[in-house]
């Protein structure tokens, strides 16, 4: 198509200095790196940090106090004919010394198939949510919601299918399936041969004048899981894993709007969004590894919302305020083990005040100050982060 | 559950049903959008998903710009990658055949001409440079003729019941734009030579053309938003050799020009960067008109 993609296919050698070339559409493929850091300061041990009434899992756990490296991630992607996309991201993160590298993205899809059809295979993020599949160096705050931390362990990711059609409307109006795998947090266990996972989503969306844009998504997320282990529980100290098996399904609704004087977004723009999932699971939790297997119903019931804003007020600087709240209502037959798997709400209703500041000196770096008032247990933590996200190579792309 | 899936049924009955009437012309400026509706005339139906007032590398690929890349029989764009952070994903998200990379429907104006600026090698410590070149490529007269005619030549192959009208109009916009050219650089002949400020290179092929010289810009990298140090430098360079006048667009923030203005008592010149930019600018044609008379303006 372009010049340069044509001499590098002649010559790989030119692969290497090309590959940090400006933009996606220059190369084959287009190749970006992000690295993230943090200094983080608590009032209280971050190791004690629990959510009374949720079991916690995937990446939930907070940040080390002191310096410390965020997610640093390679992304590297592509066309691959004149049918599909294709995309890997690798997550590189330190955990306890040691340095891990997840496979956090891997898919390819369709492009332009027709009839506004568009089929992805493979590993993504899922479409539950908004802020879901944006990847974390995307957020505007340094850390997760707490809906997010609590259900998702960060974020909901699965291996499968999702199929999905806009409608050939002025208005934005997509619809589209996933089946997945369900085998990572908050699935558990692969169920059905590997085929435990089913979400379903709709989004609208559009623009009112030249100055305001819109989107609002209902999604919904079903999995059979067998044998969800919850890691970063801190009660106990023991060796008993509380495991859950049983149905989980959970509901969504989110709202994004966004405004800029005439849609200039350089100077000053203002972004709203809003989220609210339901969590009901049924079935049983086990504390696996306990002497004489402990073990109870469960039929629970949680929820959590977010709202967050997020003023740029002049080039490059931007200011956010986010307020969370989380509630769990959760029954079994013995109370003792709920309790004991960190079911029990302990009468508590998590929430948390983050305000942030942030200054890019381009689209390509960011240095971030947030303060949280973190009222996730009883214990009330004071947090400050002091984080930076760079990213070099490959423009990414301005998602919504 | 049972209502969702009627729904889904209900919409995939509407996705079959033909809903064009004309052509379907997403346009990424307004300069494109102006060059379709003055080629394809009532044969085509043109959306411009970006006004003069909007900075075109910050553009996100929104639902609703998504929602016409979906129903676009031709995306015209400028291309050199001033679109590169939101058109890619905006035409993997639309999935509509029609419009992707190296099909008829996909037309990106500055590639169908030379460009100004083209780097071997790019890095972002040079600011947001393109790689591809200087991708402003519709203020310079001559390059629109040439799109013009590679446009026509788009809207035959997509369209090609419609083959004689869209020859006709190109033709009959060749001769207008013919005059214009004549006419402006008559006009514009007191400009040659004079050397201005920029805030942005928005500018290269318009200066080009008509024979001026950038002697410096505001920003102090490409892409990089006026910081006082760099400005400071430029008042001192400007008490040195000053500059004739310093050019900003409709679109861009004032205040840095305006100061330097004041500290240099050199005259500032707001442009409209495409058509909608002024009140005057409701066209190509206009646009040029009113570009060259604002600089002639200054001038005196």
């Amino acid at each position: 198509m372009y010049k340069n993609t044509l001499v590098c296919g002649a010559a790989l050698a030119c692969l290497v200095p090309s590959s940090f070339v400006m933009a996606q559409g220059n190369m084959s493929p287009a190749i970006s790196l992000v690295l993230q850091g943090q200094y983080a300061d608590f009032s209280q041990d971050p190791e004690a940090y629990e959510l009374p009434g949720f079991m916690l899992g995937g990446e939930a756990g907070l940040h080390a106090a002191g310096f410390g490296l965020g997610h640093g991630e390679l992304v590297m992607s592509s066309t691959i004919d004149d049918l599909y996309f294709g995309k890997l991201t690798l997550a590189i993160a330190d955990h306890e010394g040691e340095t891990e590298v997840e496979l956090e993205e891997a898919y390819i899809e369709t492009l332009g198939l027709g009839s506004g059809f568009t089929i992805k295979a493979g590993r993504y993020f899922s479409s539950l949510g908004y802020l879901n599949s944006q990847h974390i160096h995307a957020w505007d705050f340094v850390d997760a919601p707490l809906v997010y931390r609590a259900l998702f362990g960060n974020q909901l990711i699965d291996d499968g299918l999702q199929l999905r059609w806009l409608a050939p409307t002025d208005l934005f109006f997509q619809v589209g399936l996933e089946a997945g795998r369900g085998e990572r947090f908050p699935a558990g266990g692969a169920a059905k041969d590997g085929n435990g996972s089913l979400t379903a989503f709709a989004e609208i969306g559009g623009d009112v004048g030249d100055s305001h844009s819109w989107q609002a998504g209902f999604s919904h997320w079903s999995a059979d899981v067998v044998g969800r282990a919850s890691g970063s529980h801190a009660h106990g100290g023991g060796t008993e894993i509380p495991t859950f098996t049983g149905d989980s399904d959970v509901s969504a609704i989110d709202m994004v709007w966004k405004w800029a004087p005439k849609g200039n977004v350089s100077e000053r723009n203002l972004t709203l969004q809003f989220e609210y999932f339901l969590r009901n699971e049924k079935g049983s939790v086990d504390m696996v590894g306990s002497t004489s297997l402990e073990t109870t119903t469960y039929d629970g019931e949680q929820r959590g919302w977010y709202g967050q804003a997020v003023y740029q007020f002049m080039h490059g600087w931007s200011a956010g305020l986010r307020y969370d709240r989380l509630d769990a209502d959760n029954l079994g037959s013995d109370q003792e083990v709920l309790a004991e798997a960190g079911l029990d709400n302990e009468g508590h209703t998590p929430q948390r005040t983050s305000i942030m500041i942030d200054y890019a000196r381009s689209e390509f770096s960011l240095i971030r100050l947030q303060f949280n008032r973190d009222e996730s247990y009883e214990h009330s933590d004071n947090q400050i982060f002091v984080q930076y996200v760079v990213s070099m190579g490959a423009h990414g792309a301005h998602q919504f | 559950m049972r209502k969702f899936k009627l729904m889904i049924v209900g919409l995939l009955l509407l996705a079959v049903l033909p809903v064009h009437a004309g052509l379907q012309v997403f346009a990424c400026e307004p300069e494109w959008a102006a060059l379709s509706s003055a080629i394809g005339g009532d044969k085509v139906s043109v959306y411009s998903a970006t006004t003069a007032y909007q900075d075109v590398h910050r553009i996100q690929a929104r639902p609703s710009l998504i929602a016409k890349v979906r129903k676009a029989d031709l995306v015209i764009c400028s291309g050199a990658e001033l679109e590169a952070a939101w058109l890619p994903l905006l035409l993997r998200r639309a999935a509509n055949p029609k419009v992707q990379p190296g099909k008829p429907g996909y037309l990106m104006a500055a590639m169908q001409v030379e460009r100004l600026d083209v780097h071997q090698a790019v890095d972002r410590s040079m600011g947001d440079v393109h790689g591809a070149g200087n991708p402003h490529v519709h203020l310079d007269p001559k390059r629109m003729m040439i799109i013009a005619e590679a446009l026509a030549q788009r809207l035959v192959e997509i369209d090609s019941g419609n083959t004689e009208f869209y020859q006709q109009q190109l033709l009959r916009f060749m001769q207008q734009w013919g005059d214009a050219i004549h006419k402006w650089e008559q006009q514009a002949a007191p400009l040659k030579g004079v050397e201005v400020v920029v805030h942005h290179k928005d500018w290269r092929y318009l200066l080009d053309w008509l024979g001026m010289k950038e002697v410096a810009t505001l920003e102090p990298k490409p892409g990089l938003p006026p910081k006082a140090g760099h400005l400071s430098k430029l008042k001192q360079q400007m008490a040195e050799q000053p500059a004739s006048m310093i050019l900003y667009a409709n679109y861009q923030n004032k205040r840095p020009a305006v100061w330097l203005a004041e500290q240099t008592a050199i005259a500032t010149v707001e442009l409209p960067y495409t058509v909608g930019g002024s009140e005057a600018a409701t066209d190509l044609i206009p646009l040029y008109d009113e570009i060259i008379s604002r600089l002639l303006a200054a001038l005196e």
